[in-house]
């Protein structure tokens, strides 16, 4: 095994000769236009002869069409079209959702628009467009459809009986995909383990409630058959490929744009079937088409995510060593699987992550991914993690408690050890470099655990029953092309930047990965700087635009600052070398005698200023004459760059909770939250504050608030923002963050993603938190989210 | 649908006059009509406050109410405000503090920290977190949010 990374050793250590930017709170680089609402959303775009589109969705979970009536809507006033499945299907191609590596996965073909069924509410059937969204909305409401109710799988338990209705005949069973992993002497372990603690864990759907909803702006020209999106979406290049082989256009005439994105987090980085519709009916038009979803559209057709139910066990011996850990989950992800992700990667995820901070030998999971007809599931931040986490976590809390032991304790004995790595974890994971160790021992401090305490007992004794919880966590990062592209998807892991000098002696910067908020230009501009040797001032970053930037991936599995950010810094550097070349042939003198410092060549021995970057602009463009023959100045570099070392980068970090529970009311009342964070070098730590702060609030809606409910006929019952519980400013708590700096050795940069993990670990630490708080009644809630009812019913005071 | 309205009124400090249809929403006739974009659409339903604007000095939301509403009245939008200078010290520590990510919510929630501070000049940390709690951030968790607003009812009351 080998040694630790001397951690601080390593971060001390500049990137660049003289780093200014990498590493310090900057202020956003060119983010201030946000606040002065000059942002450019999709919405507030508009085209000359832009249409616009609605659809009409299926108001129930699972029908047969009939017969579409349309001759009264296609009259209204401003229709331009109404136009069914049958039609759309004529341009645009079905598509099944699988990935080859995940061996059996099966999904059914889908449409743009539903031909013969549709499948779940929300799904669309009609397509209504007319010159004002207004018309259009008007002329809905005289689209009649006859249609026939199916009847529909709703509950996941019994989605597999044979009892069930089929959803997709021809598939054999509502099983898009099932997964067993056994892993050293389980059942030996369990049979002779002095403590075995088993719990079911039950985990409600969310949905990622984007405050900017999914929108796009189709664009078709007939002439040269081109076609041009504008997106509200996370990978542009994912849907060029998409569009290009739906609709069988040439890839390079297909341009996807994507400018200000208000929000994502992982909802919009899916194709959706109105994505493919939208586009459709700007071919079939030849007009530009808008479509924005409205927020009851949003609810019922973004994807969903985290339905499971997962029966977990963990063994462990008097000395307070885990021994081995055992899951069965079992998830609902709607009728279809979602493209071209898939929607049996989170399950997967689970399974892989289960016990991930531990070093146990023994581990076995089994995993039904089953169809039923709700909203599509796939992939939402964190994807996986929360459930793996909340399930390990609780049942290490049980263990320790039947141990006798303290939980914070319990961790510390029993995570992997700082100077164990790289290792394989118990699930087949290879973890490259963690610092769990560090990371318990930063939050014990930060939280002052043995004070915490002592004021738990003080309060208790007072009738005021409070909690601590605690989640470790690891977060997948950096991913490699085991993700997608070893399965078929054609979704890049690599990314590449062009690092470009302006006459002006502007350094622009030209990538695939764009920003939706979590400041991933502002990095990029901060890398550039130092990278190149000039005032952030002095940059520009442009991205979301496949005409434009390099081939890239986008935003996805925590990518944009380790894989994105390492393109930048590699093209930047190799730009600095050609300015440097240029000098040299400018100055007549070996390169080694040069050196960039601030916008500016100097002599490298006397410090002595030769030349600014506004000289090496002006003579690199505009006098190339007076350089030696056969010399290029080449001052715009492209490199890329691919982790490839590990399937992921994980990082690793500790999250605590701290919460009031009202016995009397159920009602749970967060009073502070504490993220111990390691994402290898941190690019700018405000940033990174915030990313942790609002995905560990996200999680804490999902552990508390948010559940996407269901009647029996399939029908979701809280499609509005004032039904749907998010959490807003008053019930969160103020939340601490400090970070430890474990560099990944696979990058020159050494960055780890940040954007997932608050998201990971923030249920685990509510939900330990609460049960900490309930154990004075001998209660416990392990049913997401934990509501008020859930608790009093727990304490006894609901039936 | 035909029956159209004539309405006037002075949106941030321009007389506007227009005839429009008497159910459309005062965010969309900003939107559309007069192409002000800062104001933006998240639920169509007064749940989330991104439609945030002033109407006659009062925050209101611009989906709930109707454009005939605002006739004879003086309408603020993220974009004036930013004008006259009035959210300056406020835009300045959203940055200094980064309360902000996708910045969806950012007019809204700019122009009731700036109602808040205008009326509870010293509100407590508490009291902030109760006033913006009409207002939804999916980004950014609030910490940074109430940061900023505290960092400026501080400096302004030791001005």
């Amino acid at each position: 095994m080998n040694k630790p990374f001397e951690s601080t050793a390593m971060t001390s250590n500049p990137i660049t000769n003289d780093q200014r930017y990498i590493g310090v709170s900057e202020p956003r680089h060119k983010a201030r236009r946000l606040l002065e609402g000059q942002g450019t959303y999709v919405d507030d775009i508009v085209l000359p002869r832009m249409a616009h589109v609605v659809y009409w969705r299926s108001p129930v979970a699972h029908m047969k069409v009939v017969k579409i009536h349309s001759e009264v809507a296609r009259k209204m006033p401003g229709v331009l079209a109404v136009v069914d499945g049958v039609q759309m299907a004529e341009i645009c191609k079905p598509w099944v959702a699988t990935l080859g590596h995940m061996v059996g996965m099966k999904s059914a073909p889908q449409y743009a628009l539903a031909i013969d069924r549709a499948c779940w509410q929300g799904e669309p059937v009609v397509a209504v467009v007319a010159k004002t969204r207004a018309q259009a909305e008007d002329a809905l409401q005289y689209i009649d459809v006859e249609w026939e109710e199916l009847p529909p799988v709703v509950s996941m338990e019994t989605a597999l009986d044979p009892s069930t209705p089929l959803i997709h005949p021809e598939l054999g069973d509502n099983l898009c995909f099932t997964r067993s992993l056994e892993v050293g002497q389980v059942d030996e372990v369990f049979a002779n383990a002095d403590v075995v603690v088993e719990k079911t864990f039950g985990f409600g759907r969310h949905t990622g409630v984007t405050l900017e909803p999914r929108c796009q702006i189709a664009d078709y020209n007939p002439g040269n058959k081109s076609l041009t999106v504008y997106h509200s979406q996370q990978a542009p290049h994912m849907m060029q490929d998409l569009y290009c082989r739906q609709f069988d256009l040439s890839e390079s005439d297909v341009q996807v744009i994507c400018k200000d994105v208000g929000g994502s987090f992982g909802i919009k980085v899916h194709a959706y079937p109105d994505d493919f519709a939208t586009v459709g009916l700007a071919i079939l038009l030849g007009r530009p088409v808008k479509f924005v979803a409205d927020r009851l559209e949003s609810f019922t057709s973004d994807i969903h995510a985290r339905e499971h139910r997962v029966k977990g066990r963990i063994a462990a011996n008097h000395a307070g060593d885990i021994l081995a850990f055992e899951i069965d989950d079992l998830t609902g992800i709607g009728p279809y699987s979602m493209f071209p992700r898939t929607s049996a990667i989170e399950g997967n995820q689970v399974v892989n992550l289960v016990g991930g901070p531990y070093k146990h030998q023994h581990y076995r999971a089994k995993l039904n991914v089953v169809f039923q007809n709700k909203a599509p599931t796939c992939q939402y931040r964190g994807v996986g993690h929360p459930i793996a986490c909340a399930v390990t976590e609780g049942l290490v809390d049980l263990a320790a408690q039947k141990l006798q032991i303290d939980p914070l304790e319990f961790r510390k004995r029993n995570v992997i050890p700082d100077d164990a790595y790289p290792c394989t974890g118990a699930s087949g994971i290879k973890l490259e470099v963690l610092s769990h160790e560090e990371c318990l021992r930063v939050i014990e401090k930060m939280m002052d655990y043995p004070a915490l305490r002592k004021e738990q007992d003080e309060l208790r004794k007072q009738g005021i029953y409070r909690g601590i919880g605690f989640a470790t966590l690891i977060e997948l990062t950096n991913p490699s092309p085991a993700f997608y592209g070893v399965g078929g998807a054609r979704i890049a892991s690599q990314d590449g930047a062009t690092a470009r000098l302006d006459p002006s002696g502007v350094v622009t910067v030209l990538i695939g990965v764009g920003e939706q908020g979590q400041g991933t230009e502002a990095i990029y501009a901060q890398i550039a700087a130092d990278g190149v040797g000039v005032s952030i001032d002095d940059v520009r970053i442009v991205t979301g635009d496949t005409s434009v930037t390099p081939y890239g991936g986008g935003t996805w599995a925590s990518r944009g600052a380790g894989v994105g950010g390492e393109a930048v810094l590699l093209a930047c550097q190799a730009l600095q070398e050609n300015i440097l070349k240029l000098a040299g042939a400018i100055l007549n003198r070996p390169v080694d005698d040069l050196m960039v410092y601030r916008g500016t060549i100097l002599d490298r021995a006397t410090k002595a200023e030769l030349l600014p970057f506004t000289e090496i602009g002006r003579i690199g463009y505009f006098r190339t004459d007076t350089l030696p023959t056969g010399f290029s100045a080449d001052l715009m570099v492209t490199r890329h760059y691919t982790q490839k070392e590990y399937p992921f980068i994980f990082t690793n970090g500790v999250q605590a909770s701290y919460v009031d529970v009202d016995p009397e009311t159920g009602f749970v009342t967060l009073l502070k939250h504490w993220a111990v964070e390691d994402c290898g070098r941190v690019l700018n730590p405000m940033l990174v504050d915030e990313q942790v702060r609002g995905a560990i609030v996200q999680g804490i809606g999902g552990v508390l608030f948010e559940e996407c409910l269901y009647d029996e006929s399939g029908l979701l019952r809280n499609g509005s923002m004032a039904d749907y519980l998010v959490p807003m400013a008053n019930e969160m708590p103020d939340i601490e963050v400090a970070h430890v700096q474990t560099p990944t050795l696979s990058s020159k940069l050494g960055a780890k993603g940040a954007g997932e993990a608050g998201t990971a670990g923030a249920p685990a630490a509510v939900q330990n938190a609460v049960n900490d708080a309930l154990s004075a009644f001998n209660a416990s809630v392990f049913d997401q989210p934990i509501t008020p009812e859930k608790i009093l019913r727990a304490l006894g005071k609901l039936s | 649908m035909s029956l159209k309205k004539k309405i006037s009124m002075t949106v941030n400090g321009e007389a506007v006059s227009a005839e429009i249809d008497p159910r459309r929403h005062l965010v969309d006739f900003l939107r559309e009509d007069l192409f002000l974009k800062g104001p933006h659409l998240g639920c169509e339903q007064g749940a989330c406050g991104a439609c945030t604007v002033k109407v006659n000095g009062q925050i209101i939301r611009g989906c709930l109410f109707l454009a005939v509403q605002a006739d004879g009245s003086i309408v603020e939008t993220i974009e004036g405000a930013t004008k006259s200078g009035a959210l300056e010290d406020l835009q300045n520590a959203f940055m200094r503090h980064n309360a902000m990510q996708c910045g969806f919510c950012s007019s809204g929630m700019l122009l009731a920290a700036a109602e808040l501070i205008e009326k509870q000049p010293h509100a407590t940390r508490a009291q902030v977190r109760e006033w913006i709690s009409g207002n939804y951030c999916r980004c950014t968790g609030y910490h940074s949010i109430v940061n900023a607003i505290v960092d400026v009812l501080s400096a302004r009351a030791n001005a």
